[in-house]
């Protein structure tokens, strides 16, 4: 049985990824109990599943390890993975919350060695690159996950791949009998930073993802320039393994559109204009990029950035949003359809791979909570004192780049301090 | 009465057109375009329609043909990210324009059009037969005679099936209240007259 310790003086934060991770490091850093709850095996969120950063193009894996750093020394910080949130009860100061560990069949004596992944034959899709691959049904999540342990998928136990993963492992770290747990404890302060979700482009049908495999979304072309990726960072195109060099963009791909997401996402426009760079960093002057956008959004400093991708020659910009996506059946070239605004003009453009920018939605929804979260109309939680001490963080409240969502986070661990300060002077 | 508006189109569009308080709202994407079946046989796609309202290029875009291409599939209004009925703004341009006495002259939704109104008008039901008629010899007596022995075996095949009668020719059928009809018609125009400030 997992123990957790908790108080009315603990602070609650749903949500490993980096805005989840900063909430609880902060609080940490001032002395309060944190319980950082992840459903995935390890921390990092989608920040981990990212190639490079924007503006200054540097990896993630740098910013993790930091975050990292200072979580393994902080001993005020208690990880759950496999961990989901299923129901919050009470109110502020006093909240209690229920939580549900699903089995890693893999304990804390693991060190990583990977014997169990040999031994394993069954493979799984590699939902850590947005099953663009498969991974083996004993596997690490990333490279860089932490807690730094394997974990076995659902899929295999019962089977004899469990029990050769079983016998594999010198360190007695595997155990078939794990079963699901549930525990309750209390916490004064929720966080809620449960992040985002690409927006579902099978929902965009003129653009044809799902039915065209040349037709990607923004999320796993990053999973194709990284090394740790289905492709080993060799930027090629689903269909026929051919070298993607002419590659579209398409901005507000569910974005800023009544029927799909209400909202501008914000981040994709800076996505793509990176994403131009990975392109040019993989092809040289032999790559070209066209960006059909409706009207670039670098929001404030990133106007630099804006500028300097449009001094560089391979790459395009067509002011249109695209209105329909074919694909040639026998070259497996995609074709963009529609009129460029500048000048209405009629195009049909061949490009070897077109990329989705994809819009963010909040993935908010999920658990029983005590009363109904103020959130504004695309569901993003809002700062509303009808709230109460359960406080959105990074993506869950609001669309935001990687800066922004650690400022959010710091801002709602400042929050939550309140709130336990509160508590902890009525308790004395 | 147009003249007052004259500096300032997207105004007059807003107050005259029907759903024309909806053109300020297009964010030029382009989608209305693109998606277009007819979209390559108009001279300016909606949006672009939509832009010469903004620009004030009145005697262009009330002269334009392109309103009258529009088919009503509605493809635009399904796709359209900020929800404009790009179909209705349409047809309503295109009427307003025909109120002026702006509308390009033998354009032949717009002929069919007034065709089949005034058809309806006169007996409150559409007489087809006459309407198919009209059509056929709007070109004048040589043509219709032409396409009617073009059309000659459908119509035969119609009045065998009883879908055509061919009695339709003489007064034909229609609701049973004229006058009230005509009447309401009357009225109907006066109160939308009065509304759009048409004399």
């Amino acid at each position: 049985m997992t123990d957790v310790i908790a108080t009315n003086q603990t602070i609650l934060v749903v949500g490993g990824g980096i805005s989840g991770m900063t909430a609880a490091l902060e609080a940490a850093e001032c002395g309060k109990n944190v319980v950082l709850v992840e459903k995935n095996p390890a921390l990092g969120g989608r920040v981990s599943q990212l190639y490079r950063y924007f503006p200054k193009l540097c990896h993630p894996t740098c910013g993790l390890e930091i975050n990292l750093r200072r979580l393994k020394q902080n001993p005020r910080i208690r990880v759950l993975t496999m961990a989901e949130v299923t129901a919050i009860t009470g109110g502020e100061g006093d909240y209690s919350a229920t939580v549900k560990l699903a089995p890693r069949y893999v304990n804390e004596n693991c060190t990583a060695c990977g014997e169990c992944s040999k031994a394993v034959d069954a493979e799984v899709l590699d939902a850590f690159n947005y099953n663009l691959g498969k991974t083996k049904a004993a596997y690490l999540p990333h490279k860089m996950a932490y807690p730094q342990r394997y974990v076995l998928d659902p899929s295999i136990i019962g089977t004899a791949d469990a029990d050769k993963a079983k016998a594999a492992c010198k360190y007695g770290a595997i155990d078939l009998d794990m079963k699901e747990e549930t525990v309750q404890f209390k916490a004064g302060a929720v966080i809620w930073a449960t992040g985002w979700k690409p927006y579902d482009a099978a929902k965009i049908q003129p653009y044809g993802y799902g039915r065209f495999s040349n037709v990607i979304t923004s999320v796993e072309f990053e999973r194709l320039a990284d090394i740790h990726g289905p492709t080993k960072g060799k930027i090629l195109r689903p269909s026929d393994g051919k070298e993607a060099k002419n590659i579209a963009f398409i901005q507000c791909a569910g974005s800023r559109d009544e029927n799909h997401l209400r909202h501008c996402s914000r981040i994709c426009c800076m996505a793509s204009l990176k994403q131009t760079n990975y392109v040019r960093e993989a092809y040289g002057d032999a790559g070209k990029s066209t960006i059909y956008y409706i009207d670039i959004r670098a929001i404030d400093r990133f106007e630099d950035f804006y500028q300097k991708v449009l001094k560089d020659p391979t790459v395009s910009f067509i002011k249109s949003k695209v209105a329909k996506v074919t694909q040639d059946e026998k070259s497996g070239d995609v074709i963009l359809h529609g009129v460029n605004t500048e000048g209405y003009h009629r195009y049909a453009t061949p490009h070897d791979l077109v990329v989705l920018a994809v819009g963010m939605e909040p993935s908010v929804t999920g658990a029983n909570l005590p009363a109904e979260i103020v959130s504004d109309s695309s569901g993003f939680i809002e700062a509303d004192p009808a709230n109460h001490a359960f406080f959105g963080a990074g993506c869950a409240s609001n669309p935001l780049d990687v800066n922004r969502a650690v400022q959010s986070a710091t801002a709602s661990a400042l929050r939550a301090i309140q709130v336990v300060n509160r508590v902890a002077r009525v308790e004395g | 009465m147009s003249e007052k508006y004259h500096n300032n189109f997207l105004k007059e569009v807003e107050e005259m057109v029907e759903e024309g308080e909806w053109v300020k709202m297009c964010m030029q994407c382009g989608v209305c375009a693109g998606s277009c079946p007819l979209g390559p046989h108009w001279a300016h796609p909606p949006q672009e329609i939509f832009m010469m309202i903004r620009a004030g290029k009145r005697e262009e875009v009330l002269r334009s043909d392109s309103m009258w291409m529009c088919t009503s599939c509605y493809n635009c209004v399904v796709r359209c990210p900020r929800k404009l009925p790009i179909t209705h703004i349409m047809h309503g341009l295109a009427n307003y324009a025909h109120r002026l006495g702006l509308s390009p002259k033998n354009q032949p939704t717009q002929q069919f059009a007034t065709l089949f109104w005034n058809n309806l008008a006169q007996t409150g039901r559409v007489n087809e037969l006459k309407l198919s008629l009209g059509i056929y010899f709007k070109d004048g007596f040589a043509q219709g005679v032409k396409n009617a022995m073009a059309m000659q075996s459908v119509g035969l095949g119609m009045v065998k099936a009883k879908r055509l009668n061919p009695m339709e020719l003489f007064g034909g059928h229609g609701v049973k209240d004229k006058t009230g009809f005509h009447a309401m018609l009357k009225k109907a125009k006066e109160i939308e007259d009065r509304r759009k400030n048409f004399a």
